[in-house]
């Protein structure tokens, strides 16, 4: 592998790791608050699953460059972090959160079942692996989608906002990286644009049948992983803060 | 000079290796361990994580490379694969018959599946061995785990996740 063709890579690596980890730090924040005992458990879950697969993607892009997964998590500020806005948004309420993991699970779902496929063996075999946990998120997510939309008046409403306010922050996940055509061409990463139009099929479908209408206004929609909203700098405090306190706190 | 164990007894230490999260099953009849060689003074054990978020991966490859070394080796290799993926599959009859006595429903053959599958035909409840049974929840306390309630006997109890 070219030099080019590598940092492409790393760069990719660095935002799938970034999106897990920002989104399962945002689910944790539930742990001890979610609805009922077995909704704050799944979440839980989800969350260390989440951990897992951003584990992996770091791991991968140690691999390649040498670099520290727990010093790229716990010792970049924002400004350096690639991970789309879409996962650093407040929790909201429960619709919210369960609508944003529902959106995300379908686009990391069909990204990992086509990069199972990757010309780059590392990476398809890792893709192979977390695939097979990220379905169980899918199903779960998709059922409460469908429970809210089809509940009360209330529930509804509430996951129409949600919805309202994150359709266009979701397109950023189909936004390539400066360098991801590269990558595409000599087939280590899937084409986000085959993918979107897989995406779009499958959500829209499912969120139309839950009783909810797509926004008519796709409204703000993110291009730039350089950019982050004011959110992330308050999550990374706090998500940061052991370690910087005492470097030797290691394990994570 | 005593000579140096063989792959075959270094795979009788480690299947005296429990599962952390689950005592009764040790982490060769899991499916855990992938291969053992035995190089020179030097024993390479290649492992396969269960989930990739499991908190137990680390606890699981220190208990390894002890057992291992117990055995008198001077340098022990842990390594780590990810393919092919692990799967429930891997478990063997002996290992889910002890899930079974331990009130943990055995999985269901995983196979491939699709993208998206919901969980197809009841899990039998360890306890009683009913099928009448439902599922309250696909997650559960450890990430390889769901839970579920038998409607005869009345008992809730955990399933293994197939996948």
């Amino acid at each position: 592998m070219n030099e080019t063709l590598q940092s492409a890579l790393i760069a990719k690596l660095t935002a799938l790791a970034d999106d897990e980890l920002i989104l399962a730090h945002r689910d944790s924040e539930w742990t001890g608050h979610g609805p009922i005992l077995e909704e704050d458990i799944a979440l839980a879950n989800i969350a260390q699953d989440e951990l897992g697969h951003a584990t992996v993607w770091y791991g991968l892009r140690s691999a390649l460059d040498g670099s520290d997964p727990d010093r790229l998590a716990f010792f970049r500020d924002a400004g350096e972090f690639r991970n789309c806005e879409l996962v650093e948004l407040p929790r909201g309420d429960w619709a919210f959160t369960m609508l944003r993991q529902y959106l995300f699970d379908a686009y990391e779902a069909l990204w990992l079942f086509a990069a199972r496929n990757s010309t780059y063996r590392p990476l398809a075999e890792a893709a192979a692996k977390v695939v097979r946990e990220e379905r169980f998120h899918l199903q779960h997510t998709q059922a409460w989608v469908e429970r809210l939309g089809l509940g009360t008046e209330e529930s509804r409403r509430r996951m129409q906002a949600a919805l309202d306010m994150q359709w266009g922050y979701a397109q950023q996940l189909f936004v390539p990286l400066p360098d991801e055509h590269l990558l595409v061409a000599e087939g280590i990463v899937p084409d986000l644009a085959e993918l979107k139009e897989a995406w779009l099929e499958r959500t829209t479908g499912h969120l139309q049948n839950s009783g909810l209408k797509l926004p008519l206004q796709m409204g703000y929609q993110p291009t730039h992983r350089e950019i982050h909203t004011e959110h992330l700098w308050s999550l990374l405090a706090e998500m940061q803060s052991t370690a910087r306190w005492d470097a030797e706190a290691k394990v994570w | 000079m005593t000579p140096l164990p063989r792959a075959d007894q270094v795979w009788q230490a480690l299947a005296q290796v429990p599962d952390p999260e689950i005592p009764v099953v040790n982490v060769v009849e899991m499916g855990i361990v992938r291969d053992v060689r035995v190089e020179g003074g030097k024993a390479v054990v290649t492992m396969t994580p269960t989930f990739s978020g499991c908190p137990a991966l680390h606890a699981i490859r220190e208990n390894l490379e002890r057992a291992v070394r117990g055995l008198g080796f001077a340098e022990v290799e842990v390594r780590t694969v990810l393919f092919p993926p692990w799967s429930t599959d891997s478990i063997t009859p002996e290992a889910r018959e002890k899930l079974r006595q331990y009130g943990i429903a055995p999985p269901r053959p995983a196979g491939e599946s699709g993208l998206i599958e919901l969980e197809p035909a009841p899990l039998r409840c360890p306890r009683c061995g009913s099928l009448n049974t439902s599922t309250k929840n696909t997650f559960g306390p450890t990430l390889c785990k769901s839970i579920h309630v038998c409607n005869d006997c009345r008992e809730p109890f955990e399933g293994f996740k197939s996948v």
